[in-house]
């Protein structure tokens, strides 16, 4: 127990389009079984964080829900345990997180009260698996004041949604800048820092201080040239999912072999909250190719390369073709659904087309359960 | 003072040997069914769902998994500050040590657990039956009767009576007489092995019938509080209820479920069946897949043909493989171009790669013909099979196979091979 977490989870991400009318981008179902906040929560549990807070601010109704226990991963020991902080009215303060910095500001008394050396932050709105302690043993060794985990950004990505970062030979990070237009670096930061507690608690103080609020542009770019800020680089699977597209690409990416064998069968594993939906039931006329399916869902029809998350049920006839669809979606007979996104508790109608013509299509309908 | 108003005890010690290789390690309450669910977890939903939250399991036979899955009872919401479920092995005690030698003695030897809660009513429940039912309701019954004893029992074709322990009643419900698979039955009312006993009237019988050696409810408290003349009820239940104690009726069991709209539908909002399954990712379905009429478990991978089958969770079906009609377990693994007909695999067994199970003629087993006679090949957990080999019908297998194991690559119909140090 050398460190605690802090799992930033207040963000919404307007290229999330309606996705986020519902809920928090950390809430968001991914990959059949899980939300995204799952991963970060399940990396803390399986580095031996017993102690973690969750801030969220942006539409937490969900979010919360699904954290309704801690059991599910593990935590709510006598040590530790998980908090989650959402923004409160106090004597000194009436604000909601006014950025990333000031939501660690108005909970400092949890790192003040703490008694680990170190502080882990991540972002909640990504898919990986990493151990911290890996990263914590490399900021030990570099004798860093902070580190920044980071990433080669893959062919074809665009850096402009992110953080870059350009290091030189010992990864002493000597330029950072936040979501560039023309980006000099094909490095970017996924978002998950590591320090000492009493460090942060100062940084944060003093931005306090200073009015600013913002951890990225208040903190780390301003002190990266008068702190030992370290680089760690990843090479495994790391995925940001905040906009459509990068969502869908996410979540398709569970239907490669290794990327499936990475997160659903190696050690260790990820973890969520237990649905107890029975399994998946594929009737006479199901046809299913290259899918993912979750369980409590029932098919009738015909589902190609695509992912149904639970309690799917997909008519007779109906062809869906790469497209997600959430949780307890009902889709009437014949339905027709291509490269699209269909959010969740919903219901679509009988012989109902949807198309995304170019790009992915996010489909939304708020109709009565029942009623077709 | 602790007070519940009734509490449950299970009765889960029982082997069930009529299911073979399959409890050759696990007590039949903890065998798997209908995918991700043990047969326990019937019973134990049906407690919780009833608002039952006192919950005492008794174990005997093999009980590692059953206590490992019933754990401190998360799954179900029995894990509670006063009550949840109690697991109540055998156990030493001053003047004696004895095992559980009957239904009625396992309760009596757990009279402590019992008055520890001061229950006003506690229900019998045996762990091996599938089903969906209100306890309150036949709660209700019971007290409406003012009953000492009720009965759960069922209308059963009266050809089929006499396979059973059967009520004769009158128009109330109220018990007049009871045979125990009579040869002419007077009535098709099956006991189903549910009782609501008050109190007082459990506490004193078992205290009397103490002596009595291998005290059995039905074959010795049920009649004997009959004699005494107390009040005893028979509570009709017209519900799907399934007993699963033989391969046969295992089998059939689970391939009810795969129907369009089953009888005993899973996919209740209601009443719903926990488990304790871990979490686990969807279960994927290659491009070159065939997959009807089944029902498949998160974590499963299928590259092959499933048709008219039930996976389990995390099991692996390779490329070119064909599975009908079968039951495949928990974290089993079957290789590639394999044909598998009318199986039921236990968990985590391994089978190599163009396997043929299920061929040949009807023959009964020859080791086992009471148990191993539906035209089943059973396969135990653990089990390992190794590739290019034939397996007939009515065959059992249970162990570490190797090649040398199979007469010119065959096990034949009605055949057995169980290895050393397996049972």
């Amino acid at each position: 127990m050398r460190a605690v977490g802090i799992i930033l989870a207040g963000g919404n991400n307007n290229r999330m389009k309606e996705l986020t009318n519902k809920r928090a981008v950390a809430a968001m179902p991914v990959a059949g079984s899980y939300r995204c906040i799952d991963f970060a929560l399940s990396n803390m549990t399986n580095s031996n964080i017993q102690k973690v807070a969750v801030l969220t601010q942006y539409n937490a109704r969900s979010l919360n829900e699904h954290m309704n226990s801690s059991k599910w991963w593990n935590f709510g020991r006598k040590q530790g345990g998980l908090y989650v902080f959402t923004p409160t009215i106090t004597k000194d303060n009436g604000y909601w997180y006014r950025g990333t910095a000031d939501a660690i500001y108005q909970n400092l008394d949890f790192l003040k009260k703490s008694h680990e050396p170190y502080v882990i932050i991540t972002s909640a709105d990504a898919v990986y698996k990493l151990d911290y302690n890996e990263v914590l043993e490399y900021h030990i060794r570099k004798q860093a004041d902070m580190t920044v985990v980071c990433k080669d950004l893959e062919p074809g990505d665009n850096a402009r949604r992110y953080g870059t970062i350009k290091m030189n030979e010992d990864c002493l990070i000597e330029e950072f800048e936040e979501k560039p237009m023309l980006a000099k670096s094909r490095t970017i930061s996924t978002g998950i820092y590591i320090l000492r507690r009493r460090q942060l608690i100062d940084l944060i103080e003093k931005a306090a201080e200073e009015e600013n609020y913002d951890f990225v542009t208040d903190i780390l770019i301003r002190y990266k040239n008068v702190k030992k800020i370290y680089g760690y680089k990843i090479k495994n699977y790391w995925s940001n999912i905040s906009t459509v597209d990068a969502y869908y690409k996410t979540n398709m990416d569970f239907l490669k072999p290794e990327i499936r064998e990475y997160f659903f069968h190696e050690l260790p594993r990820v973890y969520s909250k237990v649905s107890d939906l029975p399994p998946a039931k594929y009737n006479p006329g199901a046809v299913v190719k290259n899918s993912l399916v979750a369980s409590g869902s029932i098919i009738n029809g015909t589902v190609e390369n695509s992912i149904l998350f639970k309690k799917v049920f997909v008519g007779n006839n109906c062809i869906i073709k790469n497209s997600i669809i959430l949780n307890d979606v009902y889709l009437g007979d014949n339905a027709y659904i291509e490269n699209c996104i269909v959010e969740s508790r919903d219901t679509i109608r009988a012989n109902t087309r949807y198309i995304g013509e170019d790009g992915i299509k996010v489909v939304v309908e708020k109709n009565d359960r029942y009623i077709f | 003072m602790i007070k519940k108003e009734m509490i449950a005890m299970l009765l889960a010690g029982g082997q069930g040997s009529r299911l073979g290789v399959l409890t050759a390690k696990v007590a039949k309450p903890a065998v798997s069914f209908g995918g991700k669910y043990r047969i326990i977890d019937f019973p134990l939903s049906n407690c919780i769902n009833s608002g039952i939250d006192t919950v005492g399991v008794l174990t005997q036979y093999q009980p590692l998994r059953l206590n490992t899955h019933i754990g401190i009872g998360i799954p179900w919401d029995l894990d509670r500050n006063v009550g949840g479920v109690t697991v109540l092995p055998p156990y030493e005690k001053s003047t004696s040590s004895e095992w559980y030698s009957g239904t009625a003695n396992a309760i009596y030897q757990n009279l402590d657990y019992m008055s520890a809660y001061n229950p006003d009513y506690v229900l019998i429940l045996s762990g091996d039956h599938i089903y969906k039912m209100d306890y309150e309701v036949m709660l209700d019954f019971h007290k409406e009767n003012h009953a000492d004893v009720t009965i759960a029992a069922m209308p059963v074709p009266l050809e089929e009576a006499s396979r059973f322990g059967i009520v004769i009643t009158d128009e109330e419900g109220k018990i007049e007489d009871f045979e125990e698979k009579p040869a002419q039955p007077r009535s098709n009312l099956a006991s189903m092995g549910i009782y609501i006993f008050s109190w007082p009237v459990l506490k004193q019988a078992l205290q009397d019938l103490s002596s009595q050696p291998n005290c059995d409810f039905g074959k010795h408290i049920i009649p004997y509080c009959h004699s005494k003349n107390q009040r005893l009820f028979a509570y009709e239940y017209n519900g799907y209820w399934k007993d699963v104690g033989t391969l046969s009726s295992y089998w059939e069991a689970n391939m009810e479920l795969i129907d369009i709209i089953p009888e005993f539908n899973l996919y209740e909002e209601f009443w719903k069946i926990y488990t304790n399954s871990g979490v686990l990712p969807p279960n994927y379905v290659s491009d070159q897949s065939v997959i009807e009429r089944s029902i498949i478990c998160n974590g499963a991978s299928i590259y092959g043909e499933v048709h008219n089958s039930i996976l389990g969770s995390r099991v692996r079906i390779g490329k070119g493989t064909i599975i009908r009609d079968s039951i495949i377990m928990n974290e089993t693994e079957i290789g590639e171009n394999c044909v598998v007909d009318k199986a039921i695999i236990a968990e985590t067994v391994k089978i190599g790669n163009n396997v043929t199970i299920g061929i040949g003629s009807d023959k009964p087993n020859k080791m086992r013909p009471d148990i191993y006679n539906s035209g089943l090949a059973t396969i135990g957990e653990k089990s390992v099979i190794p590739s290019d080999v034939q397996i007939g019908k009515n065959t059992a297998i249970s162990g570490v196979t190797s090649k040398e194991d199979y007469v010119g690559g065959v096990l034949e119909s009605g055949e057995t091979l169980i290895k050393a140090g397996e049972r």
